[in-house]
C-alpha cells in the first residue's frame, strides 16, 4: 500500500472514530469537549517543531518559532483550562 | 530512536487522545481522560524532540517555555465567566500555528496533493485565526456583540475568499516554488485573514456558540491536513478527531436554534435577521415584584425550576443561585435547573458556570428532560435568559421561529430576573413577560438574588 493510501485509510477511519466517540459525550460536558478538542489540535506543535528544526533561513526560523509559541499556548493552555473545568464537575458530595 | 519506536510513540499518543474524548462521556471519567490526553501530548512532543535531527534546538525549547509561561497563568486565572473567549483565543492561535507550518512547508511539497493540502491549511488556518480573534473581541466586549455588517459586506467577503483561492490556484501551477510563490502565499494569508474577520463580524453574540465550534472544526481540519503533508499520522488522527467533534457540536447547536448553520452565519447579511430592529413600541403593562414576595413564593413552592441564561454569566450570579437553591432544598423544595442547549456563549456554557458554583450535575436537566416537568412546577425562575423561553418561537414568521424553547409558560408562576425591558438578543418582544402568571424582578441578577436569599432566610 502506498503511503498516500495508508494516510487516506487512517483519515477515513479516524472520521468514524471521531463521530462515534464524540456523539457519546454528554451535553453537560460540551464546553470541556470543545476546550479538550481544542487542546488536542495543539499537537500541531509537533509539526511546528519539525518545521522549525529544518529551517534554513532566518525568516523561516522566526516564523517557525512563532508557530511553536502559538501552538504551545494552544496545547498547554487547552489542557490546563479543561482540567480546571472538569475539576468542578464533581457531582453531589455526600 | 528508530523510526519504528517513533511510530509506536505517536500511535500511543493518538490512542491517548481518543481516550481523552471517550472519557468525556461521563463527568466521573472526564478529568482522568483529560490527563491521559495531556500525557499523550507530552509524549508526542518529547518523542519529536528526540526523534528528529533538529537544528536550533535551544531556540525551540525556549519558544516552548515562552508559550507555557503565557498559557498557564491565563488558563489558571481567567474567571469561569470569561471561558468562552479564552477557548476561542486558544483555538485561534492553533489555527495560526497550522497556517504558518503549512506556509513554511509549501516550497518542500513539490506540488501535487500535498501542495493543495498546504494551501488549504494556509487559507483555513488564517480564517480560523482572525475569526477567533474577532470572536474573542466580541465576547470580551471590546467591540459590540451585535451583528456588524459593512457596506457591500457579502461582496467583500466573497471577494477576499475568491481572491485567496485564485492566488492559491496560481501558486499551485507554479508548483509552490520560487519567489513568486512566496509572495503568493503572503497574499493568500492576508486575504484569508480578511475573510475570517468578515466571516465572524455579522454574527451576533447569541450565535457565537456555533461560530466557536465551527472554527474549532476548521482548526482540526487544518491540523489533519498538516499531518497529511508532513506524513505524520499523529497530526492526521488528532486533527480529524477535532474536526469530527467540532462538526458534531456545530450541528447540535444549529439544531438547538432550529435553523440551518448557514442562516446563523449569513442571516445578518441577507437582512433576513431582524436583530436589533425596534418592535412594537407600545407600552404594555407588566407586573413587577419585590424580593420579599419572590422569597415567599419560593418558600411555599413544592417544585422550582431555575432557567439560567447569559445574564447569569454577566452578573456572575452562579454562586448566589447555588446558595438560593441550597436554602430551598433545606426547606424541602425540589430544585432543578433547566438548561437550554444554546444558553450562554458557548456549547454547555451554563453547565460549566453552575459546576463552578458546585451545583451537582444531577440537578442540571437538558431541555427534553425538563420540558415535560414545567406543567407540574410551581415557580420558574428565569435568570438572564430571554430568547430561549420566548413563545414567539412557536409562531411562524419571527426570527426565532422553529427554535425549540423551554416551555416555562406552562408553569404556575414565572419570575423573570431582568435588568431592563430591553428585548433579548434576537430583538423580539417576549410575550411571556406580559402573561398573567409572570412577574418581573428588575435589577442586576446577583443583587436581586442576594436580596431574595436574605429574605428567604427570614421567611
Amino acid at each position: 500500500m502506498s503511503q498516500e493510501m495508508a494516510l487516506l485509510t487512517i483519515f477515513v477511519l479516524s472520521v468514524f472514530i471521531g463521530f462515534e466517540v464524540v456523539s457519546k459525550v454528554s451535553t453537560t460536558l460540551h464546553t470541556p469537549l470543545m476546550s479538550g478538542a481544542n487542546a488536542i489540535h495543539g499537537v500541531i506543535l509537533v509539526g511546528a517543531i519539525i518545521v522549525t528544526g529544518q529551517a534554513e533561513d532566518t525568516l523561516g526560523l522566526v516564523l517557525g518559532l512563532v508557530a511553536v509559541v502559538l501552538s504551545t499556548i494552544n496545547m498547554v493552555g487547552g489542557f490546563v483550562v479543561t482540567d480546571r473545568m472538569l475539576e468542578m464537575f464533581k457531582g453531589r458530595k455526600r | 530512536m528508530t523510526d519504528t519506536w517513533v511510530s509506536v510513540a505517536y500511535l500511543l499518543a493518538a490512542v491517548c487522545f481518543i481516550l481523552a474524548l471517550k472519557g468525556l462521556s461521563s463527568p466521573r471519567t472526564a478529568r482522568n481522560g483529560n490527563l491521559i490526553g495531556a500525557f499523550g501530548a507530552v509524549l508526542a512532543v518529547v518523542t519529536t524532540l528526540f526523534a528528529f535531527e533538529l537544528d536550533h534546538l535551544p531556540l525551540i525549547l525556549a519558544a516552548i517555555v515562552v508559550g507555557s509561561i503565557v498559557a498557564v497563568p491565563a488558563a489558571r486565572q481567567v474567571p469561569m465567566t470569561a471561558m468562552p473567549q479564552l477557548v476561542a483565543l486558544f483555538n485561534g492561535v492553533g489555527g495560526g500555528a497550522a497556517a504558518i507550518v503549512a506556509a513554511l512547508e509549501i516550497p518542500e511539497t513539490g506540488g501535487g496533493f500535498p501542495l493543495v493540502a498546504s494551501l488549504f491549511t494556509v487559507v483555513v488556518g488564517s480564517i480560523s485565526f482572525s475569526g477567533s480573534v474577532v470572536t474573542f473581541l466580541k465576547l470580551q466586549e471590546v467591540m459590540t456583540t451585535r451583528p456588524v455588517v459593512l457596506p457591500l459586506h457579502a461582496l467583500l467577503f466573497a471577494g477576499s475568499l475568491v481572491g485567496a483561492i485564485s492566488v492559491s490556484g496560481w501558486v499551485f501551477f507554479e508548483d509552490g516554488s520560487g519567489d513568486a510563490s512566496t509572495y503568493g502565499v503572503v497574499v493568500i494569508a492576508a486575504l484569508s485573514l480578511v475573510a475570517g474577520v468578515l466571516f465572524v463580524l455579522p454574527v451576533g453574540g447569541a450565535d457565537v456558540p456555533i461560530v466557536i465550534s465551527l472554527l474549532n472544526a476548521f482548526t482540526g481540519l487544518t491540523v489533519a491536513a498538516s499531518g497529511y503533508v508532513l506524513g505524520n499520522v499523529l497530526l492526521l488522527v488528532a486533527g480529524t478527531l477535532v474536526g469530527a467533534s467540532g462538526t458534531i457540536l456545530t450541528r447540535l447547536m444549529a439544531q438547538a436554534m432550529g435553523r440551518p448553520v448557514t442562516s446563523t452565519l449569513f442571516g445578518a447579511l441577507r437582512g433576513g435577521s431582524s436583530a436589533g430592529a425596534a418592535t412594537g413600541g407600545v407600552d404594555r403593562p407588566v407586573r413587577s415584584t419585590s424580593p420579599d414576595d419572590v422569597a415567599i413564593l419560593l418558600a411555599y413552592a413544592e417544585k422550582v425550576i431555575i432557567v439560567p441564561g447569559y445574564g447569569l454569566a454577566v452578573a456572575q450570579a452562579q454562586h448566589t443561585v447555588r446558595e438560593l437553591a441550597d436554602l430551598l432544598q433545606e426547606k424541602g423544595v425540589e430544585v432543578l435547573y433547566g438548561i437550554h442547549p444554546v444558553a450562554g456563549r458557548m456549547p454547555g456554557h451554563m453547565n460549566v458556570l453552575l459546576a463552578e458554583a458546585n451545583v451537582p450535575y444531577e440537578q442540571l436537566k437538558e431541555m427534553d428532560e425538563v420540558n415535560p416537568q414545567f406543567g407540574t412546577t410551581d415557580v420558574v425562575l428565569v435568570i438572564g435568559a430571554n430568547d430561549v423561553v420566548n413563545p414567539a418561537a412557536r409562531t411562524p414568521g419571527t426570527p426565532i421561529s422553529g427554535m425549540p424553547i423551554l416551555d416555562v409558560d406552562l408553569a404556575q408562576n414565572v419570575i423573570f430576573l431582568k435588568r431592563s425591558m430591553r428585548p433579548g438578543f434576537a430583538g423580539i418582544e417576549n410575550d411571556l413577560l406580559y402573561q398573567q402568571n409572570t412577574t418581573l424582578l428588575f435589577g442586576d441578577a446577583k443583587d436581586s438574588l442576594t436580596k431574595v436569599v436574605s429574605a428567604l432566610k427570614s421567611v
